[in-house]
């Protein structure tokens, strides 16, 4: 049996854990100054060594990425941490910055003196004020300690980080769109290569990282890269936080190695709601095809859950029971990517306006199963032809719906209509 | 420019300390446009000029970036904003009923404000806080596991001038234009307030404590 793993969110429970004197008081701000002592290459090696994969989705190997960074070209260098949390289910970099805003502040120290950068930036979503107020308050403390500013503790290193709020625009998740706002732009994405590595903020060498990997980087340094990679499987190493929201008993956040089961979590969070039995979920957001109760058993991570068809993501897991229509969730799901989409290609911005209208007038029972065809055919005309991934997304929940409830769909033109009762789906079923 | 004298000088200073932030002005362009919120409560056409001027851009390119951002209003809100997650998730847990149980009570509808100018509506994507189904916030403070008639009472004290508190976050929810100023990135002081996080966020913390689960401990010697 796998358990539970706190690392990340060991303190959250400390009263006083999102100021500088609880975090240093459970061992905070000391692998930086072991970090200081090193190579910065050593550092990458570590996290190389590690086997840390982005956290914020695509999984992409921090400590390569890392790498990739020219060295000695004279160029200013840039960090950039992703915290824009909006993809939908996604909810475990707002509860970490809100509780532990210093480890993220000790990644960036780690992270931006490995990459040689001297400016860093933390772009926060703008609906999150609590968290936004504790992210400048870590800051600034960071800062009057000296471990932020010039010539940090001595060290000759130098370090100015930037608290940036958005201002509400799901896309800005995406790295180049989010490099695009963060120079005060509309957050458009930006044709790949270059890759921020080369040519990012500014022109110059970029790295972005989701919250959660940076976060994971003083343990590594801590605790060793040994340590970490001793956790998880094979070829996705470590701990994550996996978030289960929905028709739970306990929803929650659940730190754990990589590989651990959706049957495993349930379990630990009470199981599905009483009286209830699983139907559909996600396993990394609504960008990431829908598993239904065939998947109880696969493991998360990122091998396996591609080998399953479906996508790791941001182990977003939101779980819904039989009381969901799944012709709602994905509706709902659709109209989000059709108002998020940035308009820049036409097989994103057109495609998800036709997902709109045609599951708008499906789940009102207007239709038959030729359309089925048809929103297939869209989804083959959006996938792969997008120029960012939120395209590519949009088709995830469409196709696996189709796939495993295409009978839901056919139910709602036999009868014309939702075949749920919607208020059965609510926290307070039963109860008003 | 129809600023009064006093606010274009606090605009103006606050927007010098905004734009020495970045390494580039234009940078400055998205906390400069919440600044002119936390002054004007929405983005008028003077806050427009303002903020190009200031830059050196067109107004064009301002408004351009304006539209682009659902935070930025083009027209004024309720001095405290109030959003009801609609995105799945939280639509199916009970989003949706609150919503048009409360769009009935108030009386108005989606990024509309009471006549009385204290209470906006608006539809809101996740917001990263699905754990805490049904989610609502209101000016972007957290407000969890809410209820219809939790949802009507909030309102209802929010026209009554009631101070109230949200579920995660400071002790009180503060004007839409202070929120605003934080948004723009200055620190009001109140990030101690508050707890550092909800029941949800420490479920699995909680349940590793009574099994007594915890990390392997790291080899001796490692470095
Ligand atoms: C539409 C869209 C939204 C995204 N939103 C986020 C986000 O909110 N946070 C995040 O870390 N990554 C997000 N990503 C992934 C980023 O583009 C990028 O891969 C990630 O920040 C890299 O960090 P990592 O390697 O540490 O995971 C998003 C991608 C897309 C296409
Ligand atoms: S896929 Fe959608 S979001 Fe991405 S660039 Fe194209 S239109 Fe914009
Ligand atoms: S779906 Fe409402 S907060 Fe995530």
């Amino acid at each position: 049996m796998t358990t539970l793993t706190p690392i990340l969110t060991k303190v959250w429970d400390r009263p006083d854990s999102f100021t500088r004197a609880g975090y240093e008081a459970n061992g905070g701000y000391q692998a930086f100054r072991t970090a200081l002592g090193m190579d910065p290459d050593a550092i990458i090696q570590a996290v190389k060594d590690s086997g840390l994969r982005g956290r914020g989705g695509a999984g992409f190997p921090t400590g390569l990425k890392w790498g990739f960074i020219p060295q000695g070209d004279g160029k200013a260098h840039y960090l950039v941490v992703n915290a824009d949390e909006s993809e939908p289910g996604t909810c475990k970099d707002v509860p970490l910055m809100m509780a532990d805003p210093h480890v993220l502040v000790e990644g960036i120290i780690i992270s931006a003196f490995a990459i040689r950068a001297n400016h860093a930036f933390i772009y926060v979503r703008g609906e999150v004020l609590h968290v936004i107020r504790r992210l400048q308050q870590a800051v600034a403390e960071a800062y009057d300690a000296g471990y932020l500013g010039t010539d940090i503790l001595g060290s000759g290193f130098d370090l100015e980080l930037v608290v940036h709020s958005g201002a509400g625009a799901y896309i800005c998740g995406e790295e180049t769109a989010l490099l695009d706002s963060l120079e005060g732009f509309r957050g458009q994405p930006r044709l790949k290569p270059p890759f921020p590595a080369v040519a990012g903020l500014y022109g110059g060498p970029t790295v972005v990282n989701n919250v959660e990997s940076i976060a994971s980087v003083p343990a590594i340094i801590t605790n060793g890269a040994d340590w970490f990679a001793s956790m998880g499987t094979e070829k996705s190493k470590g701990f994550g936080i996996f978030s289960l929201s929905g028709h739970v008993t306990r929803p929650g956040q659940y730190e754990a190695p990589l590989g651990i089961t959706l049957r495993e979590l349930l379990d630990m969070a009470g199981g599905v709601r009483a009286g209830h039995r699983l139907k559909f979920w996600t396993p990394g957001g609504s960008s990431t095809p829908l598993f239904t109760d065939e998947h109880l058993d696969v493991p998360l991570d990122f091998e396996s859950v591609g080998a399953a068809g479906s996508m790791l993501g941001t182990r977003a897991l939101q779980i819904f029971d039989e009381t969901t229509c799944v012709l709602r969730a994905v509706l709902r799901w659709s109209e989000f990517y059709a108002h998020e989409s940035c308009g820049k290609c036409t097989p994103c911005r057109e495609g998800t306006y036709w997902y709109k209208l045609m599951l708008k007038r499906l789940e009102q029972g207007q239709g038959s199963e030729e359309d089925l065809d048809t929103l297939l055919d869209l989804s083959d005309n959006i996938l792969g032809r997008s120029f960012c991934a939120l395209g590519d997304g949009a088709t995830s929940p469409v196709t696996s719906s189709i796939q495993y409830f295409r009978d839901e769909y056919i139910k709602h033109f036999e009868t014309g209509g939702c075949p749920f009762d919607h208020a059965a789906s609510t926290v307070w079923a039963g109860e008003m | 420019m129809s600023f009064e004298p006093e606010i274009l000088e606090r605009l103006e200073r606050d927007a010098k300390e905004i734009i020495a932030r970045y390494p580039k002005p234009r940078s400055a362009l998205l906390p400069m446009l919440h600044l002119v919120q936390s002054e004007l409560g929405y983005i008028s056409e003077d806050g427009v000029q303002f903020c190009a001027d200031t830059l050196g851009i067109t107004p064009a390119q301002v408004t351009g970036v304006v539209t682009f951002y659902t935070q930025y209003k083009q027209h004024p809100v309720g001095e405290y904003h109030v959003g009801v997650c609609i995105n799945s998730l939280c639509a199916i847990m009970g989003g949706d009923q609150i919503w048009q149980e409360l769009s009935e009570h108030v009386g108005v509808g989606h990024d509309e404000a009471t006549e009385d100018g204290k209470v906006s509506l608006e539809r809101i994507e996740c917001n990263a806080a699905c754990d805490y189904a049904p989610v609502m916030m209101v000016n972007w403070e957290f407000f969890d596991d809410m209820t219809p008639a939790r949802a009507k009472q909030l309102v209802d004290d929010l026209r009554a001038g009631k101070q109230v508190a949200p579920t995660r976050g400071a002790t009180s929810v503060c004007s839409w234009k202070q929120a605003s100023r934080v948004l723009a990135g200055f620190n009001d002081g109140r990030a101690g307030e508050g707890a550092p996080a909800g029941p949800a966020s420490l479920r699995g913390l909680e349940l590793a404590r009574e099994s007594g689960w915890v990390a392997p401990e790291p080899e001796r010697g490692a470095e």
